[in-house]
Parts: structure tokens; C-alpha cells; sequence
């Protein structure tokens, strides 16, 4: 129970920071991937804020031998960058630039007004399912 | 005008990143868990040890996301495109965030942060489609 709950605190702290970036609008996302056009700025420094917080934590949190609440710390193993990765992030991109959504945010947005972030969520568990079933390098 | 408009999307900007960081951050000093969005729902039930952490971040972000939809639903805009473009686009973003093992948190937030190159990899080629596409398709329907 403190588990969750201390997890779900952390998910809170994220999605209050989407909705204070501007970053729960799509037309936000897309006017700042829309470089040529009339370029809304506003994502780099919600990216900007993030980096500078969670680099001055990670700093403090590697000192530590472990988490507060598990026995390790759960470091991503992967190190290769190969074409599964580049792949992926190409195919990531496509379908942000054409939605404005990424994950946190449309899971954020679920219930705010017309169904659009909860087709795209759908559509995007139904993508990461097939993606696992399919894949046979799937950890 | 416009200054100050530029202004206070630049301190929303940096306020709202500074709460993302900090929600990461916690993820990781309590859980010692990456805050990758994409990776944290497509092992939502895996039985790993790490069930209960993803459930609950997942559960803090969909009800927080609710309550302030209902507060003030200004803060969320409407979808850019048509239900058949958006379930394209969220298939689409399912098949690449597995593949390429994250998304704008993971390998953005965090990864850049950690200064891994595959992250740094990932990001500067999914921020080359994303505006690519955008430029074909444009910002909106």
C-alpha cells in the first residue's frame, strides 16, 4: 500500500507538471514540432525544467546504495544503438507529430472532454500489445 | 503584449517541467524506477516485482489528469485531428515506444538527463519525424 501510494504521488507530481507546462494542449506539441510554420516554443522549456530538476536529484540519488522502498535501484541494462532503437523512435515520432500526444500526456488527458486521447490510448495498447507479442526480442 | 505572453509561457514552461522532473525524481529516490511513461504502461501487469509501482504511478497520473480536467478543462485542449488519424497516430506511437524502448519521458526526461546516447540517439530521431511529419501533414486537421 505505501508502495502504490508513493508511486501514485510521483504520477500525480508528473501529470500536475504536463498541465502547468501547457503540455495536456496538443496544438502546443504540434505548433512546437511545426518549426517552419508559426513555431510555439513553450515544450523546450518544459523539457528544459524537467532535465535541470531531475539531473540535480539524480546527482544526490546515485550517492545512494539503493531506493528507499526496493533493495536497487533499476537502471535501464541496455546499451547498444542499433537499428531496433532508431526504428522504434522513428515510428514514435510519426505518430506524435501527427497527434500531438505522447504517452503521459494523452494517459493525463483520458477523461477531459471529447474521446480523442482515449482512441489514441486504445490504439496505443493495442500497438505496444501486437509490438510484444510479435517480437521475439521482447523483454 | 506579446512579451509578456512570451514570458509567461516560458515560466509555465519551466514551473510545469521543474513538477515533471521532480515526479520522476521521486519515482527513482523512493522506487529506484526510470520514469519512461511508454515502458511504465506496456509492462503495467508484467509480473516483474514492479507491478505495484507502475499501477500506482499510472493511477496518480490518469486520476490526477481527471480531477484537474475537471477543475479546469481550458488546461486540455482538443484533439488536432479526427478519431481515425488519432488511433493511426496511437498504434503508431504503441509499435515505436516498444521497439525503441521509450517515449518524451523516458528517454527525453530522464535519458538526457542521464546523458545515455541511446536516449540521446532516440530523441533527436523521434523530434526529426515528429517534425517532419508535421511539416507534411501540418500542426493540425
Amino acid at each position: 500500500m505505501k508502495t502504490f501510494m508513493f508511486a501514485a504521488l510521483a504520477g500525480a507530481l508528473f501529470a500536475a507538471g504536463l498541465v502547468v507546462g501547457g503540455m495536456t494542449i496538443p496544438a502546443k506539441v504540434t505548433g512546437f514540432l511545426d518549426v517552419g510554420g508559426a513555431w510555439d516554443p513553450q515544450l523546450a522549456f518544459v523539457m528544459a525544467g524537467a532535465v535541470a530538476v531531475y539531473a540535480a536529484f539524480l546527482r544526490i540519488i546515485r550517492r545512494r546504495a539503493a531506493p528507499l522502498l526496493d533493495a536497487r535501484f533499476h537502471w535501464p541494462s541496455e546499451r547498444t544503438i542499433d537499428a531496433r532503437l532508431v526504428c522504434g523512435a522513428s515510428v514514435f515520432g510519426v505518430g506524435w507529430g501527427l497527434s500531438g500526444y505522447c504517452p503521459g500526456h494523452a494517459l493525463a488527458s483520458l477523461t477531459a472532454g471529447a474521446p480523442s486521447a482515449l482512441v489514441f490510448v486504445v490504439a496505443m495498447i493495442g500497438g505496444m500489445a501486437i509490438t510484444r507479442v510479435l517480437d521475439p526480442a521482447r523483454r | 503584449m506579446v512579451r509578456t505572453v512570451m514570458m509567461g509561457a516560458t515560466v509555465q514552461g519551466l514551473t510545469g517541467g521543474a513538477l515533471i522532473g521532480l515526479g520522476a525524481a521521486m519515482l527513482l529516490l523512493v522506487h529506484g524506477r526510470i520514469a519512461g511513461i511508454s515502458g511504465i504502461l506496456g509492462r503495467a501487469v508484467d509480473t516483474d516485482g514492479g507491478r505495484t509501482v507502475r499501477l500506482g504511478f499510472l493511477a496518480g497520473l490518469i486520476v490526477t489528469g481527471a480531477i484537474l480536467a475537471a477543475l479546469q478543462s481550458s488546461a486540455f485542449g482538443a484533439g488536432v485531428r479526427g478519431a481515425p488519424a488519432l488511433a493511426i497516430a496511437g498504434v503508431l506511437v504503441g509499435i515505436g515506444t516498444t521497439l525503441g524502448n521509450g517515449c518524451t519521458s523516458g528517454h527525453g526526461v530522464c535519458g538526457i538527463s542521464r546523458r545515455s546516447p541511446r536516449s540521446i540517439v532516440a530523441v533527436l530521431t523521434f523530434m526529426l519525424t515528429a517534425a517532419l511529419t508535421v511539416a507534411l501533414v501540418g500542426a493540425h486537421a
